[in-house]
């Protein structure tokens, strides 16, 4: 079994913010990340895949291929937007970091081929914090 | 001795929204000219920020600036100005100016300099992102 990671990345704008909660208790909550005109980061996505690599080829996967895939339902739907308004598979979602990295497994796993499954999604929210999600 | 003159640096960060927009320009030159950075809904940058300070060590503290003081300085006038803002909507400085990475370097070097000691140079290096990034002046 072998693990291959194809790291993207891309940047947008969010806030954390429930919308059943009062102001006073967003704010006591999630302090500055309830900014109501929203902040932003620089993302860096990890995305694991795990399987037997090919005999003929000596790959596990294409990893150009796995970006394009990235790059189609992932990037393309998230750079530069704003998590909370812009992103269909966020709404009425809460935009942490831990919800993006499940939201992202969600794009990406009917778009894995068969003979190889997705491991990990390991999201970068700043240098400092980062989230992984194995599917479980 | 005296005239050796030394470069010190303190690293930031600070994390903030905005969109590149010229409020003079209709929709589409707008979109022709700043791409993705001009969707509506603003997007955002994890910002690292790192100030040079050069000037010849003080003979009695060895220091050319107290890191903490300058480390403070910047927490005072820029982190807690922009940090978890949006830039175009909820700071004074980019009402009307286009917060660019050349933009906001600017205007960084600007609220520093005041506080800083004239007889040390000043230089700010700012990240947008991991690969692109500015630097203001220009030349130390």
């Amino acid at each position: 079994m072998v693990y291959l990671t194809r790291i993207e990345h891309f940047n947008a704008a969010h806030k954390l913010y429930n919308p059943s909660w009062s102001r006073e208790q967003n704010e006591q909550v999630f302090g500055k990340c309830a900014n109501e005109n929203w902040h932003g980061h620089n993302y860096e996505l990890f995305v694991t895949i795990k399987g037997i690599p090919d005999p003929d080829t000596g790959f596990l996967y294409d990893a150009k291929k796995l970006s394009t895939i990235i790059q189609e339902h992932v990037i393309e739907k998230v750079d530069h937007r704003n998590l909370n308004v812009d992103v269909d598979f966020m709404k009425n979602k809460m935009c942490s970091t831990e919800n993006l990295a499940v939201g992202i497994w969600e794009q990406l796993k009917p778009h894995i081929p068969g003979n190889v499954q997705l491991h990990c999604i390991k999201l970068f929210e700043t240098a400092r914090i980062y989230v992984e999600y194995f599917g479980e | 001795m005296t005239d050796k003159q030394v470069a010190v640096f303190r690293k930031e960060s600070f994390n903030a929204a905005h969109r590149l927009n010229n409020s003079m320009w209709d929709e589409a030159t707008n979109e022709k000219v700043f791409g993705k950075c001009n969707l509506p809904n603003y997007h955002g940058h994890n910002y690292d920020l790192i100030v040079k300070v050069v000037g010849v060590p003080n003979p009695k503290t060895g220091f050319v600036m107290d890191m903490k003081v300058l480390s403070d300085l910047i927490k005072e006038q820029v982190i807690e100005r922009f940090d978890h803002k949006n830039l175009n909507l909820d700071t004074k400085e980019f009402k009307e100016l286009n917060p660019t990475a050349e933009n906001i370097a600017i205007v960084i070097y600007d609220l520093l300099r005041s506080k800083i000691d004239s007889a040390l140079k000043m230089q700010v290096r700012l990240y947008e992102t991991p690969r692109n990034f500015v630097e203001y002046p220009a030349v130390v």
